[in-house]
């Protein structure tokens, strides 16, 4: 299988700010790729090499066989763009916009146009600064959408819709993936990630941390086990891979490695085990893993770790 | 509750005190608002209303809790936002005055000097109609009055619409303003901050200006009338642009309504100067240059000047009672629902988000070019009937109605290169707004997309010159039954599309490189061309100075005659601008 995205050793710089700082990034024809990082880490930067729109220093930033840059306008015949904050022209209608941006890139297919504008109960008679911010993100979706560019890059794009449109957008997605095309998702929506991508790739400061598919990037953490024994339970903090252990008779919570899982299974069974939750790491621990000690750094933790809810109690100070 | 009772007292208060030291205009409705927030701090809620209702100057902020509750905080904050721009603007009109008073005194040395002087400014009409009546012209102060004149007043004025604009209907459309008034803030306070801010700057401005006149040994009453004039016309137009600010949605056309008013007032006093006067009465700018500074002050007049902004700031609170915020005084209707195809062909998108400025600017030209070409009979009149200006038409070279006109079109030329530029920036506007990048994303490419707003900047340029030399040429032909001038005028107006060009050239080379820089470094190459094209004989700058102005450049007629060479030299000079820009653009970062 051939690639749609191929990005290495990307490296941008405004002024002293080093915003892209050797990034790699691969997305393979036909899959649904999860991009993500925190606030400021560089994927609307990306996004916008990979557009054209800005010039790397240094790196390779390759789309559907050509050069990002030089070739950009080739390119965008077979791409649709969403971006993350959408501002439209005050004085032009949302389905002026569709069409304007959809006959630009070479045409829309206006039956699947006004069939979008329907799922999405989007009034395309009013004009650009009467719309809601969620809105302005459904012109710029049913514009993408309506195209049938064989590759989406999408920056953030259901942040302000509700959760009807949130499951509009993610069957939408779906019907693009079954004709084969290929989405690059950008977002903070971890669940709409891990329901919708087939792959996913981490980035933080500017450089890739982590890459591969949800049960790869798994494999590399840890799992949460529960465990009620028989008799008290000895030994667990001596186990290989066992992090944060709490025992607390014949109770004991830790998180073990998930290469160690083998092994400490098979220590817990010699007390005669009850009862035994485990529960894998969602994108969400694995997220915050990556980012938890630049968080702590920041002083930010509270916030991230009040959004993320209870899976944030276990995540550890370091990656 | 009480922290935002003490807040808005804490707010209001110092903020009437500022505002009635500031200006009396915005005085009464500001110093009320000490009352009530006396009140909200003791806690009684009703009585604040009740206060506030009753003494407010628009007698109709009825709603609960002071409508001015925040001003200061916001006073601040403007400070804060402007502390560039106010000093750049204040600065820059004291030293227009500054460098015309002490040019004066080197120019006309001996009384003598002076008398001819004010002879020669008596008999021409021109003269009259771009600078104002002729008050005092056998004094030096009368001089510096009538040299800076009618420019002065434009300056201050522009001075008050950008910065009244910016921190109003532009925060507005941005949403900023959204983000303020959710918190404890009252309805009126941002427009009344931006006013008090800018009472407080003319009040600095008219002084600096004082002293400037006073440190050239200038009598001292004309010297505070003259200063006192020049502030309270600025106010002024910060009150007018309140008002315009509440009637459109947009920052851009409620510039454009404050632009129609300043452009009435100036022509309006234009024809009353060169006439008996009277029609001067009609005008603002007549009340202010009325005020007779060094010419047996009048400055009751300035009292005129200050009423009608009064008035208008009761206007801008009442108009803000009625209207939703974000809104302008027509609803939002629905739109088509699908693009016409004149939207989405190349250019199209352009066109139509440039249409109605170049509407405006063709008409405010052609208005302006029929203004300039009834006067032009009055000048002929003047010839006929006075005896001595036989010597001044043996100075100027030619004959005084042509010469009238080759200052006319400069004139136009000068205004319409304002347009040219917008139009061009728009480019840049669009880029910042975020507006580019989804079309960018696109198969249009960055070149197409450049192209599409050069077009129209640059035939918007030929349009509105056009007009304004067909208002002139036609109305003269009319007028004076000689319509053998209208193509000589036309193409004497069309000449000057080529240094429009090249300013046009210069916006877009900046914009290619030096995007950050474009749109405050091409604003200033349009002042300095206005700096040489009116004032470059009085300050008697450097030839090599006035050269770099491309305005010097385009013959003069129908004083001189037309010769191709600079014609197509600037036209060529437009042009390597142009590539310059657009291989810039093909290089640089899109969006930043």
């Amino acid at each position: 299988m051939t690639n749609a995205i191929e990005v290495t050793g990307l490296v941008k710089t405004f002024g002293a700010t080093r915003a892209l700082d050797g990034l790699d990034l691969t997305v393979a024809t036909g899959e649904v790729h999860g991009f993500l990082g925190p606030n400021g880490s560089g994927k609307s930067t990306t996004i916008r090499v990979l557009l054209g729109l800005l010039r790397a220093d240094a790196g390779t930033a390759r789309l559907l066989g050509g050069d990002c840059w030089s070739d950009a306008v080739a390119l965008h015949r077979r791409l649709a763009y969403v971006p993350g904050d959408v501002t439209l022209w005050p004085s032009l209608t949302g389905g002026e916009v569709i069409d304007l941006l959809g006959r630009l890139r070479g045409g829309l297919d206006a039956g699947r146009r006004d069939q979008l504008l329907e799922r999405f109960e989007l009034d395309p008679t009013k004009k650009g600064r009467t719309y809601s911010k969620g809105n302005r993100q459904k012109v710029a979706l049913v514009a993408a959408l309506a195209s049938d560019a064989e590759l989406l890059i999408l920056d953030e794009p259901t942040s302000g819709l509700d959760p009807l449109m949130e499951a509009v957008f993610q069957q939408t997605i779906r019907e693009v993936t079954d004709d084969g095309r290929t989405v690059l998702l950008s977002s903070h929506i971890l669940a709409e990630v891990e329901s919708l991508c087939d792959r996913v790739s981490i980035i933080r400061k500017g450089r890739t941390v982590e890459t591969g598919t949800l049960a790869e990037l798994r494999h590399l953490t840890r799992t949460s086990i529960a465990v009620e024994a028989e008799r008290p339970l000895e030994g667990i903090e001596q186990l290989a891979g066992v992090h944060d252990p709490e025992v607390e008779g014949t109770r004991a919570r830790f998180d073990v490695d998930t290469a160690h899982i083998d092994g400490a299974l098979r220590h817990l069974t010699r007390f005669g085990v009850r009862s035994l939750t485990s529960q894998p790491p969602t994108l969400e621990e694995l997220f915050l893993r990556h980012y938890g000690d630049e968080m702590a750094g920041a002083g930010a933790g509270v916030e991230a770790g009040a959004g993320a809810g209870a899976g944030a109690d276990g995540v550890e100070a370091s990656s | 509750m009480s922290g935002g009772g003490i807040a808005a007292g804490g707010g209001v208060g110092p903020g009437g005190g500022l505002a009635a030291g500031g200006g009396a205009a915005v005085a009464p409705g500001a110093a009320t608002a000490a009352g009530p927030s006396t009140a909200d701090v003791a806690g009684a809620t009703g009585t604040v209303g009740t206060a506030g209702a009753a003494g407010a100057t628009a007698g109709r902020t009825a709603g609960p809790g002071g409508t001015l509750t925040g001003t200061l905080t916001l006073v601040r904050f403007i400070l804060r936002r402007d502390r560039v721009r106010l000093p750049v603007w204040i600065l820059g009109i004291t030293l227009l005055v500054l460098s015309t008073a002490s040019s004066i005194e080197g120019i006309y040395p001996t009384q003598a000097d002076l008398d001819t002087a004010a002879q020669t400014a008596r008999d021409n009409a021109a003269l009259l109609a771009f600078q104002g009546p002729d008050y005092g012209l056998d004094t030096l102060g009368g001089q510096v009055v009538f040299n800076v004149g009618a420019t002065g007043y434009v300056a201050v004025a522009l001075m008050a619409m950008f910065l009244v604009g910016r921190h109003t209907r532009a925060d507005e459309e941005a949403g900023r303003t959204e983000l303020l008034r959710a918190s404890v803030l009252g309805r009126n306070a941002p427009v009344t901050a931006v006013l008090v801010v800018q009472a407080g700057a003319f009040v600095l401005l008219g002084a600096l200006i004082v002293l400037s006149l006073l440190g050239q040994g200038l009598p001292t009453a004309g010297s505070v009338v003259y200063g006192a004039a020049m502030g309270a016309f600025g106010l002024l137009f910060a009150c007018v642009t309140a008002v315009t600010v509440q009637l459109a949605d947009h920052n851009r056309p409620a510039l454009g309504l404050t632009g129609v008013v300043l452009g009435a007032a100036f022509v309006i006093r234009a024809v009353g100067d060169v006439g008996d006067g009277t029609l001067s009465w009609l005008s603002p700018m007549g009340w202010a240059q009325g005020s007779r500074p060094y010419a047996g002050e009048r400055p009751w007049t300035l009292l005129l000047l200050l009423g009608t902004a009064a008035v208008l700031v009761a206007v801008a609170y009442y108009l803000l009672a009625i209207r939703d915020l974000g809104g302008g005084l027509v609803p939002p209707r629905p739109g088509p629902p699908t693009a016409s195809a004149a939207l989405t062909r190349p250019g199209g998108l352009a066109l139509r988000l440039q249409r109605g400025a170049l509407i405006s600017w063709v008409a405010g030209l052609a208005l302006s070019g029929v203004s300039f070409g009834s006067i032009a009979q009055d000048v002929g009149d003047l010839i006929g009937d006075n005896e001595a200006m036989e010597d001044v038409i043996a100075q100027a070279g030619g004959d005084l109605t042509e010469a009238f006109f080759a200052t006319a079109l400069l004139m136009l030329a000068l205004f319409g290169v304002a347009f040219g530029v917008s139009s061009v920036l728009r480019l840049r506007s669009e880029e910042t707004g975020g507006r580019a990048e989804p079309l960018l994303a696109t198969a249009l490419s960055r070149s197409g997309w450049a192209t599409s707003h050069l077009a129209i900047a640059l035939g918007g340029s030929v349009l509105v010159m056009a007009a304004a030399g067909l208002g002139v040429g036609l109305t003269y032909g009319v007028a004076a039954g000689e319509m053998g001038e209208a193509g000589p005028l036309l193409g004497g107006a069309l000449c000057y599309v080529a240094a429009l060009w090249v300013v046009v050239g210069v916006a877009f080379a900046l914009f290619g490189w030096l995007p950050r820089a474009a749109v405050p470094v091409a604003w200033t190459v349009v002042a300095l061309c206005w700096v040489i094209g009116m004032f470059g004989q009085l300050f008697e700058l450097p030839r090599a100075v006035i050269e770099l102005s491309p305005f010097e450049h385009v013959p003069e007629i129908p004083a001189e005659d037309f010769t191709l060479a600079p014609v197509a030299a600037l036209v060529a000079v437009a042009a390597a601008l142009l590539a310059l820009g657009y291989a810039g653009l093909r290089r640089r970062d899109a969006g930043y």
